[in-house]
């Protein structure tokens, strides 16, 4: 039977380092919602995202109080809308009619975000596709709820420059659209390299095709956890450290999968997977980066970094595969610069730059996250950026994506504030060298040799 | 069996078990397990409850539980116990 130790060290873990699940996010899939008619298609994409997700808040929060562990967020992830509005969708304000639906579904069932109006087009863009990126700007200035993210790449497809080189241009102009909030509708933008079709957390949330109808996906979290059980080790060998980092995921992700399971059987949908990420958040306590210096750095961006952070990201993955029937997802240590206040700390004292923290990016979860960047950086700079990052993940097999927010009338070392989960950030230095010869050529950059790895 | 983990965290005084326990009997939840610790001048309870038999809903318990603490001046929880089973065994 379970002893008062273990009790008071779950209880410790919530009350006091921060665990919580970060999210139930419910995929819908919004195939069978395919019209020619955009009036009819809103229409059926309401009602199934109504019927589908009614009890979700509700059932979450039931759970949340039945374990006494918080379920913070509760989502939705659709079909990449891309693919539906394709026969309805002729100009990109009708993709920007769906948005407004997805908006109003997500405020009526009570979910804080909805993704995947969305677009995958590693190897080209259709026309529905180019519209659907050509609306992004519009969508996301006009809706509250609504998350986008776009595929531009993947190991196996190779980069869509022209993609890349649209999304320069849409990043600048969504944060032009929302100046007065500081580019913020930047933050619910994410594009991605090799991206997962389960991936239940935001910005880059959406259904995949080729997931079932409807689905339970869970993200847990608890960098606080892993933090304080590290703190205990203190000038141990890497043995030691790398050990108990993996039984602490374990424990964190078991909970996760308790959760998952449970969500999934009271909603009556087949549970998805785990998502075992370590997601911080800007409350003191609960940061990615003050692992990275317990693990030994004075900041994080110190020599040492990319080593510790490759550590952290593979004990997490090798303690929590156990602990999960079904893992998915981004799992991994996420690194986002704004909703970290280790992270936030380390760039105003000058230890962290973008450039490192693209090499952290080789060894992590997901990408260049969440960074505030000057108002005048140039679309070209953005999409040199982004293609950067892309072939990271295309040559390296793994999953990369770039979330970069470039403030309007923001210079370095000014703040930006997002508020809520998503923080405030100082904005950083980009190398202002130009790559517009490189970013107008036309075309893609081809799929990489998968032999002769060296 | 339907089992929920009770726990009572505050300040040490005189009938802290024996109000819950009174609680219990009422609304017919069987005690399993008991055991405590004082550490720092804090009591720190955890009791094993089989719930099965009480007709009330587990968030009403929970609701009683917390506004008991409440009266007595500590902190009472009630989660159900799986959270703890998957956490710590395999």
């Amino acid at each position: 039977m379970i002893n008062i130790t273990e009790v008071l060290e779950t209880n410790k873990m919530i009350e006091r380092e921060n665990f919580d699940v970060r999210t139930i996010t419910m995929g819908i899939s919004l195939l069978d919602c395919v019209d020619s008619d955009l009036h009819a298609l809103c229409g059926k994409v309401r009602t199934k995202i109504l019927s589908r997700a009614r009890d979700l808040v509700a059932t979450g929060d039931e759970i949340g109080a039945d374990y006494g562990v918080p379920i913070v967020n509760k989502r939705i992830s659709v079909t990449p809308i891309a693919l539906i509005g394709g026969s309805a969708c002729t100009k990109s304000s009708d993709y920007v009619e769906i948005a407004r639906t997805l908006d109003e579904c997500a405020k009526q069932v009570g979910v804080n975000f909805i993704g995947g109006y969305s677009a995958l087009v590693s190897e080209g863009m259709t026309k529905a596709d180019e519209l659907l990126i050509r609306s992004i700007p519009e969508a996301l200035s006009v809706t509250e709820r609504v998350c986008s993210s776009i595929n531009l790449a993947s190991t196996k497809q190779g980069i869509d420059m022209d993609a890349v080189r649209l999304m320069g241009q849409m990043i600048r102009e969504l944060a032009g659209r929302t100046a007065d909030e500081d580019g913020l509708g930047c933050a619910k933008l994410v594009v991605f390299c090799n991206a997962p079709d389960d991936n239940p957390f935001m910005a880059g949330a959406f259904h995949g095709v080729s997931m079932p109808d409807t689905v339970i996906n869970v993200g847990v979290s608890g960098p606080g956890v892993v933090k304080a059980a590290v703190e205990e080790c203190r000038g141990s060998s890497f043995e030691v450290l790398c050990e108990t980092i993996k039984k602490t995921a374990f424990k964190i992700t078991r909970v996760g999968q308790l959760v998952a399971q449970e969500a999934a059987r009271r909603l009556g949908y087949p549970f998805g997977i785990v998502d075992l990420s370590l997601a911080p958040t800007p409350a003191v306590g609960d940061s990615v980066a003050d692992i990275l210096k317990e693990i030994g750095l004075e900041q994080p961006g110190a020599p040492g970094t990319t080593a510790a952070l490759a550590l952290l990201n593979d004990q997490v993955k090798k303690g929590g595969l156990m602990a999960s029937s079904y893992v998915g997802g981004l799992s991994g240590a996420f690194i986002p610069v704004s909703e970290d206040q280790g992270m936030i700390d380390a760039v105003k004292a000058g230890a962290l730059t973008i450039e490192k923290l693209e090499a952290m990016t080789c060894v992590c979860s997901v990408g260049l996250d969440m960074i505030a960047v000057p108002g005048d950086t140039s679309a070209a700079t953005l999409s040199g950026i982004i293609a950067d990052e892309m072939a990271l993940g295309m040559i390296n097999q793994k999953t990369t994506a770039v979330r970069l927010i470039p403030s309007p009338g923001k210079k370095v070392g000014d703040m930006v504030t997002f508020g809520g989960l998503l923080g405030y950030a100082p904005v950083m230095p980009v190398n202002s060298f130009d790559c517009s010869r490189f970013v107008e050529r036309t075309g893609r950059i081809p799929a990489p040799v998968h032999s002769f790895r060296n | 069996m339907k089992k929920a983990i009770i726990t009572v965290v505050g300040k040490d005084t005189v009938g802290i078990i024996a109000r819950v326990c009174t609680y219990l009997a009422k609304n017919r939840c069987n005690i399993l397990d008991i055991s405590q610790t004082i550490t720092g001048g804090y009591f720190n309870m955890m009791m094993i409850v089989d719930y099965s038999g009480s007709a009330n809903h587990f968030s009403d318990m929970q609701e009683d539980l917390n506004g008991l603490g409440g009266e007595i001046g500590v902190e009472i929880h009630v989660q159900r116990e799986e959270i703890f089973e998957k956490m710590h065994r395999i």
